[in-house]
C-alpha cells in the first residue's frame, strides 16, 4: 500500500515510525533518569516522602568534604593499580599470540573465557579460592609449607582490595588482550618485515614499529580500564558487602548504600554526578594528551 | 618473521608455550576446584582435601539437590523467556534505528546519534533511583517485563556494529529496488534486514551473554522468588547455605557452564562483536 506514496512522504513516515519506540525507550530509561539524577543532586530527599527540599550545592560540598567517601575512592585506586597491570599483561599476551604459534586460537579462547562467565558465579567461585580455612589457595600454600602466608584474605583490611583487584584482573585481562590482538593484526605485515630485514631485533620491532602503530587502541584500553576502575561495584557488593569495617567500600558501593540504605537520595545523586563528571574529565584529558603527543 | 617464529623447535616458542600454559592453568584453577568438589557427598567432602578427586564423577546427587532447592529449573525458564523476548525485540529495534540513521538524512539525525553516545557515558547503576520510578509508574515492578523492557533498548555498541555493516551494503541495491517501485519499508524488510544477518548473529550472542549474566536489574526490579533468574537464584541459594560447599560448587557450575558452552560454540561471533564494537 505504501508503494504508491511518494518517497519523500514515505521517508518522513518511516523515520517517525521506526524511531518512535527506540527513542521512547532511550528517553524513559536513559535520558530522563540522567537528567533526574542531576535535578536530585541539588535536592534533599529521603526517597519516599512527597517533599523534596532545595539543597543547592550542599550535597556536592558534602561529597568533597566527607572523609569516608574519599577513603572509599582510595580503594578504587588499588583497582587502578591492578587494572594497569592487567593492561600490560593483556598487551603482553596479545604480542605472544600475534606470532605464528601452534594452537594460538585455543589459547585466545581460553584466556578470554573468564570475561563471558557469570559475574555472580565468578564471585562465589573465588569465595572458595580465598576462604581462610578451607579455601583452595590457602590449602595450596599450606601444602607447600607456606603456612604463614595463609591469611584470611577477605578478612584483612590490607589484603581485601588487592584480592578483589586480582579477581578483576582474572576476569578482564582477556578483554584487553582480544582488543590488543585485533589491533596488532591490523598492523600491515610489510612494515614489520621491512624492519626485520633492516636488522631490527624482535624486541626492537615490537617497541619501535608495532607499538607506535597501535597507540589509539592502547588509549582505548586504558580508558576502558580507568572507567572500569571508577565503576567497580558488583565484586565487593557480592563478596564482602564493603567489609571488613568498610575496608573494601568503593565509590559506587558507597553511592548505592547512601541511596538505598541511608535513604539520602540527594547526596547519592550528587555522588553519581561527580562520578560521571570524573569519567568525562578522564576522557578529555586522555584525548588532549594523545592529541598533543601525536602532533 | 614467519620463517623465524614458525620454526618448530625454536627454544623461543617453548618459552612462549610455557608462559601461556601457566596463564591457562591460572584461569582453569578456580573452576577445576569446583568440578572436583561438586561430585562429592557431604561426608566425602568433609573428610578429603579439596584437591582430591571425587570417588565417582557419576555422583550427580548435588546437582539434583541444587536444582530443586534453588529452583534452578524455574530460574532457567525465566532467564530464557527474558532472553528470547528481549533479544528479538532488541534486534528489530536495533536494525530499524540503524536503517534510519544509516540511510536517511534528516534534521535531528545528529541529535539522535549524540543522545545514544551521551547516555553511554552514564553508568546505569548510578541512575537507578530515577529508573526505579519509571519502572514503578509503568507498573512493571516485580514483573518479568521489567527486565525485558530494560534490555530492549539499543546500545551505542550495537548501533556502531549495525551502522558499520550497513555502510558496506551498497546503496545501489536500495536504488534498484526503488526503480522497481518497492516501498522503503519493503527495502528494509527484504534487503537491509536479511543482509544485516552477520551483524545480527553477533548481537544475538553478545546480548544473550549480557542478559544471562545480568544480576543488577533482576535483583532490583524483580525481587519476587518466582521471578528469580539464574544470577539472583544463586545469590538466594548462597545466603541460605553458604557453608555447604559441595552443594554451592554444583550450583556455581550449573550457572556457569551454559554460557561457557554457548561461548565455545559461537566464539567467532563473540570476538567479532568485541572487536567491531571496540576497535572501530
Amino acid at each position: 500500500m505504501t508503494d504508491s506514496l511518494s518517497y519523500a512522504k514515505q521517508k518522513r513516515m518511516l523515520i517517525i515510525l521506526f524511531l518512535l519506540v527506540p527513542i521512547a525507550l532511550l528517553a524513559m530509561f536513559a535520558l530522563y533518569p540522567a537528567l533526574y539524577l542531576v535535578y536530585l543532586s541539588f535536592m534533599s530527599w529521603d526517597g519516599f516522602s512527597p517533599e523534596k527540599t532545595w539543597a543547592g550545592v550542599g550535597n556536592y560540598k558534602e561529597v568533597f568534604e566527607n572523609k569516608e567517601i574519599w577513603a572509599a575512592f582510595l580503594h578504587n585506586l588499588v583497582y587502578l593499580g591492578w587494572g594497569l597491570f592487567q593492561n600490560a599483561l593483556g598487551l603482553f599476551f596479545a604480542l605472544l599470540l600475534n606470532s605464528q604459534l601452534k594452537g594460538r586460537n585455543a589459547y585466545r579462547v581460553m584466556l578470554f573465557m573468564p570475561y563471558i562467565m557469570n559475574g555472580v558465579a565468578v564471585a562465589y567461585m573465588f569465595n572458595y579460592v580465598f576462604n581462610s580455612e578451607y579455601g583452595s589457595f590457602n590449602t595450596l600454600l599450606r601444602s607447600v609449607g607456606l603456612d604463614s602466608l595463609a591469611i584470611s584474605w577477605f578478612g584483612s583490611p590490607h589484603a581485601v582490595n588487592h584480592v578483589l583487584g586480582f579477581i578483576t584482573l582474572w576476569k578482564f585481562m582477556g578483554l584487553n588482550m582480544v582488543i590488543y590482538l585485533a589491533a596488532l593484526q591490523s598492523v600491515p605485515s610489510e612494515i614489520i618485515e621491512a624492519a626485520r630485514m633492516d636488522g631490527a631485533s624482535r624486541l626492537q620491532t615490537s617497541l619501535r614499529v608495532v607499538l607506535p602503530n597501535i597507540t589509539k587502541v592502547i588509549e582505548l584500553n586504558l580508558f576502558l580500564t580507568i572507567i572500569g576502575t571508577l565503576e567497580i561495584f558488583d565484586l565487593p557488593f557480592i563478596l564482602t558487602g564493603g567489609g571488613p569495617l568498610g575496608a573494601s567500600e568503593t565509590f559506587l558501593t558507597k553511592t548505592i548504600d547512601t541511596a538505598f540504605k541511608f535513604n539520602n537520595f540527594g547526596m547519592a545523586s550528587a555522588m553519581s554526578v561527580t562520578l560521571i563528571v570524573a569519567v568525562i574529565v578522564v576522557l578529555s584529558i586522555q584525548r588532549f594528551a594523545t592529541r598533543r603527543w601525536s602532533d | 618473521m614467519v620463517g623465524l617464529t614458525g620454526a618448530k623447535f625454536s627454544p623461543f616458542s617453548v618459552v612462549k608455550h610455557a608462559i601461556l600454559w601457566i596463564a591457562v592453568a591460572m584461569i582453569l584453577f578456580p573452576p577445576s576446584i569446583l568440578v572436583l568438589n561438586a561430585f562429592k557427598s557431604k561426608t566425602e567432602f568433609s573428610q578429603t582435601s579439596v584437591f582430591k578427586l571425587p570417588a565417582s564423577f557419576l555422583n550427580f546427587d548435588n546437582f539434583g539437590t541444587v536444582m530443586t532447592r534453588a529452583h534452578l529449573d524455574r530460574a532457567y525458564l525465566n532467564t530464557l523467556t527474558i532472553i528470547v523476548v528481549a533479544v528479538i525485540g532488541n534486534v528489530l529495534l536495533g536494525t530499524m534505528v540503524a536503517y534510519i540513521l544509516g540511510r536517511f538524512d534528516f534534521k535531528l539525525k545528529k541529535t539522535v546519534m549524540g543522545a545514544y553516545i551521551a547516555v553511554s557515558f552514564v553508568p546505569t547503576i548510578t541512575t537507578q533511583v530515577a529508573t526505579f520510578t519509571v519502572v514503578h509508574n509503568l507498573h512493571l515492578y516485580n514483573t518479568i517485563w521489567a527486565s525485558i523492557v530494560l534490555h530492549l533498548g539499543t546500545s551505542v555498541l550495537q548501533l556502531f556494529i549495525y551502522l558499520q555493516f550497513l555502510h558496506n551494503i551498497p546503496r545501489e541495491l536500495d536504488e534498484a529496488a526503488m526503480m522497481e517501485g518497492a516501498s522503503l519499508f519493503r527495502i528494509y524488510r527484504t534487503i537491509i534486514f536479511p543482509l544485516l544477518t552477520p551483524a545480527t548473529a553477533t548481537i544475538v550472542i553478545i546480548k544473550t551473554i549480557d542478559i544471562y549474566n545480568d544480576m543488577f536489574i533482576p535483583y532490583l526490579y524483580m525481587p519476587a522468588q518466582k521471578l528469580a533468574v539464574v544470577s539472583t537464584s544463586l545469590m538466594n541459594f548462597s545466603s541460605e547455605r553458604s557453608t555447604e560447599w559441595e552443594l554451592m560448587s554444583a550450583a556455581i557450575l550449573m550457572i556457569m557452564v551454559p554460557i561457557v558452552v554457548i561461548y565455545l560454540f559461537f566464539q567467532r561471533y563473540v570476538f567479532a562483536g568485541i572487536v567491531n564494537g571496540a576497535v572501530k
